[in-house]
């Protein structure tokens, strides 16, 4: 842990919410002179909003044009891109496939080029109906044609907040979970005081960064202009026997509404399908429906019949942070000391970097000292756990050398009791199992834990020096 | 680089059916037998069935599984079994030789012939599309022996078993062992799928309430279970039950995922390999034995089926030709499935299936069914059953497979007029 790392309380920044956003922004002001604190309410990073989305590298070409998610969707793809390389984070280069189901929606192709084209993206071309079902094979028949986008990728959901925050705590940010914050007060013309369930911490500048809770938090700042209505989206993942079902992101044509239900591989070699979107009422409720799950099927069944056949490995819901605006709410206020970046709806991820940009370069205007660190941020290698990348199971070298990647313990997913043990000694280590699936993908495979669940909830406690009881307990 | 070495056989897979296997395959004189399973023990799902009842078909008496699964481990290793734990295979190379992972080292293992015994597990919720909310206290039956009988926890106090088959009441036997009560079984049949005797003891001991025709709907609470919703499936009325821990049991699908990197044809039913009475798959050299091969069968049942293997493989490694063709056999609903599922289509040279029986199952409970099997135009055996059940096994004798003719085409199983 860094020297300026401070251990009374006191910061000069303090940034409210962990998932994507809130550690992009805490890495991206790590590399200057600051005291900084990321507050989660939960018990883990990236375990909100962030840890059930669609797992896409969005490039915006559906954007609304002259908007700054618009730009900072854009900005962020490139930023992402070149950051996961850095780091590690899996990434497929998988392009998207936007598939035209009726003369309607293919009599749009011309629209959305034009859209795609205002918000800086040039490179869409149309398909016709043959190379797509040759790009395509088991898409489901009547297709008249696709618009593809090369630069849709497919990422990993789960450690892009990791490293950002990873990163930041190597460079002395103190990372305070399970600390909802309960009540913000300007202290005077200095700071502010920061209630939280464990405690009060004063902080010269604020960062909202509370996903769901932004809107929240936001009025706690005395600020008004936004409010959030949890937009619930479920999302099926399929057995990886299904992987070579599908080549691309398939896109549908989208509606003024919604981006629609998407097919798409994932990293981990999966097929996903999704997300419904229905806004609901409470932000904790992130329960799947048999509406929801039923309607899913049947449209997965018309996109890709073959998934019919296919066994589904796990459901999830994720909450979009949805605003009565139809933009990204970013913004300063320097006489408050205080900035927010909420309502960042489904391309948080994408925009994650970019938004940590603008929101650094808000910041700066708006007066809060930024002095650039002499040392560069430190360098960070996150532990590969996409499948286009060497896995440890696979590795004859670093099982020579360490017998524990030869010890797999979650066979589905084949993660080793080597990195089981990375996992607990990382920056940011797991605090439960659900936090070790997101690290490791253990517990994630078709068994969803029966063969494997008891022991490598006792490996974790074991490696962690911890309780089972502790590390079983599911977040809120 | 990986490093290479060879045997003459390699079993996948330490469970009853993997054990026996090796170990009659080994007494049949084969050299060098390799059996590889991927946990830390060899013994399969019996090391954490703590209930008595294992080794009656096979060993011809009565212990616990741990008992059982150390007596066929110990067995095997007495022979001459050279039995690797914590190895797993992870696929197929180029050449057809199994990729393995162990703490030892990467390798690549060339076996003149490969036994799958890697064994079937429960669907977990997901696979069932419960919806609801995802909270901590669900689980499959085998999680639950494991924390409660390798890990000492208490994993509830109020449970809901999902499923009234065999495995359903060791479940209320391993909840009554961890602390907890089971206040209610549902199964979407009209009746339980397990030993009468087995199920009046359970319910005597136990007390749950088999709601059958029910399905459970839904799962709410959170960071715990607190409810589930049933649904009755005959009148749509749905009722809100209290529980703390949910255990979804039975409703099996094989792990089958080394048979379909190995390319062998799956049974469209069964989704395990197709197999002949040899338990021979449709590819040279690759053999399947128990639980692979279909929904859970007990314990004993499974090693039976790694004895039958054992004469087939020594036939293999004898030189004896892999069968070229093949012939289905097909079932139409709501006949469930059978197996095996597949006819050495060379004259005169196919053998009886393990136990001299064909398993037989239906999508939905059947009382006195008429089952009639044809090739073609022709009826090869026709019989009425006592009847056919999704959740367990009915035998059907295996005489007719002298009538098939090799060129006469798919063999059928479906229900006989009246």
């Amino acid at each position: 842990m860094s020297a300026r790392s401070p251990s009374d309380g006191s910061y000069d920044v303090a940034i409210v919410g962990a998932g994507d956003v809130g550690t992009a922004i805490a890495r991206e002001l790590a590399g200057f002179d600051l005291r900084i604190a990321l507050i989660e309410a939960g018990p883990d990073v990236g375990a909100g909003t962030s840890k059930a989305n669609t797992a896409i590298l969005h490039t915006g070409f559906d954007a609304k044009p002259g908007s700054l998610e618009a730009r900072l969707v854009a900005r962020g793809h490139d930023l992402l891109l070149a950051y996961a390389e850095e780091v590690g984070i899996p990434i497929e280069r998988t392009g998207a496939l936007l598939v035209a189901w009726d003369s309607e929606q293919h009599g749009r192709f011309g629209a959305i080029t034009e859209n795609a084209e205002a918000c800086g993206y040039g490179k869409i071309r149309e398909v016709g109906v043959d190379e797509l079902y040759r790009r395509e094979p088991h898409l489901g028949p009547g297709a008249v044609g696709a618009l593809e986008v090369p630069d849709e990728h497919i990422v990993c959901p789960f450690t892009p907040p990791l490293a950002f925050a990873s990163q930041a705590v190597l460079a002395g940010v103190d990372l305070r979970r399970s600390e909802p914050v309960t009540a913000l007060e300007r202290a005077d013309s200095d700071g502010w005081t920061v209630e939280t369930a464990r405690g009060t911490v004063t902080a010269g500048w604020i960062v909202n960064a509370a996903g769901l809770r932004s809107d929240e938090v936001h009025r706690m700042a005395g600020h008004e202009g936004f409010t959030v209505t949890p937009r619930r989206g479920e999302l099926i993942v399929f057995d990886k026997l299904s992987r070579p079902l599908v080549n691309h992101v398939l896109l549908p044509v989208p509606t003024e509404t919604t981006k629609g239900v998407l097919v798409a591989p994932t990293v981990f070699g999966n097929v996903m399908l999704g997300p419904t979107a229905v806004d609901i009422e409470r932000k904790d409720d992130t329960s799947s429906t048999a509406e929801g799950l039923a309607y899913l099927r049947s449209l997965g069944d018309r996109l890709v019949p073959e998934l019919a056949e296919q066994e589904v490995t796990a459901v999830y819901v994720g909450l979009r942070a949805a605003t009565e605006h139809s933009d990204y709410q970013v913004g300063v206020d320097g006489k408050q000391r205080y900035a927010w970046a909420g309502g960042i709806r489904s391309t948080g991820l994408t925009g994650s970097m970019a938004i940590a940009e603008h929101v650094r370069d808000e910041l700066d205007r708006a007066g809060l000292a930024l002095r650039e660190t002499p040392e560069a941020l430190p360098e960070l290698h996150m532990p590969n756990i996409g499948e286009a990348g060497p896995r440890p199971y696979a590795e004859a070298n670093r099982i020579a050398e360490d017998p524990d990647y030869g010890r797999v313990v979650c066979f589905c997913e084949r993660v080793t009791r080597g990195e089981i043990r990375d996992a607990a000694r990382s920056p940011v280590p797991p605090a439960d199992l659900d936090g070790l699936r997101r690290r490791t993908r253990a517990l994630m495979g078709r068994c969803q834990g029966f063969f494997c669940a008891a022991h490598v909830a006792g490996l974790l406690a074991e490696l962690s020096d911890r309780d089972v009881a502790e590390i079983t307990e599911v977040p809120e | 680089m990986s490093a290479r070495e060879v045997a003459d056989v390699a079993v996948v897979g330490g469970g009853p059916a993997g054990l026996t296997a090796a170990t009659e395959i080994r007494r049949a004189g084969a050299a060098r037998v390799v059996l590889l399973d991927r946990e830390a023990e060899p013994g399969g799902i019996p090391r954490h069935a703590k209930h008595q009842g294992f080794g009656l078909r096979d060993l011809h008496r009565a212990m616990s599984g741990p008992r059982y699964a150390a007596r066929l481990a110990e067995e095997a290793d007495r022979i001459g079994v050279e039995l690797r734990t914590e190895t797993q295979v992870t696929g197929w190379d180029a050449h057809g030789a199994l990729e393995v992972t162990e703490p030892g080292g990467r390798r690549v293992l060339d076996a003149r012939a490969v036994v799958l015994a890697t064994g079937c597990r429960e669907r977990p919720r997901s696979a069932r599309l419960v919806p609801g909310s995802r909270p901590q206290g669900v689980m499959t039956t085998s999680t639950l022996q494991q924390l409660v009988y390798l890990r000492h926890d208490r994993p509830g106090r109020r449970a809901v078993v999902v499923g009234a088959e065999h495995v359903s009441f060791s479940a209320l036997l391993t909840l009554s062992h961890g602390g907890a009560r089971a206040i209610a079984m549902t199964t979407e049949q009209p009746r339980h799928q397990t030993l009468g005797a087995f199920r009046a003891g359970a319910a005597l001991r136990f007390r749950a309430p088999l709601h059958t025709r029910t399905s459970l709907s839904a799962i709410h609470g959170r960071p715990r279970v607190e409810a589930v919703e049933l649904t009755d499936l005959d009148t749509g009325a749905t009722r809100d039950v209290e529980c703390d821990l949910v255990v979804f049991t039975a409703d099996w699908i094989p792990d089958h995922e080394l048979a379909i990197l190995a390319g062998v044809e799956l049974d469209p039913l069964t989704r395990g390999p197709a197999v002949d009475a040899g338990l021979r798959t449709s590819r040279p050299g690759v053999f399947a034995a128990g639980n692979v091969l279909h929904g859970a069968e007990t314990a004993d049942v499974a090693a039976l089926d790694g004895r039958h293997v054992a004469a087939a493989v020594a036939r293999h490694l004898d030189g004896d030709e892999w069968p070229a063709a093949r012939i289905p056999i097909r079932c139409e609903p709501p006949i469930g499935w059978i197996a095996p599922n597949a006819v050495d289509a060379r004259e005169g040279t196919e053998g009886v299936p393990p136990r001299d029986r064909f398993l037989l199952r239906a999508e939905a409970r059947l009382d006195r069914p008429r089952v009639e099997i044809t090739q073609g135009g022709s009826q090869l055996w026709a019989g009425r059953l006592r009847w056919l059940d999704p959740g367990r096994s009915m035998a059907v004798p295996t005489e007719w497979t002298a009538a098939i003719d090799p060129n006469g085409g798919t063999v059928t199983v479906r229900l006989g007029a009246g």
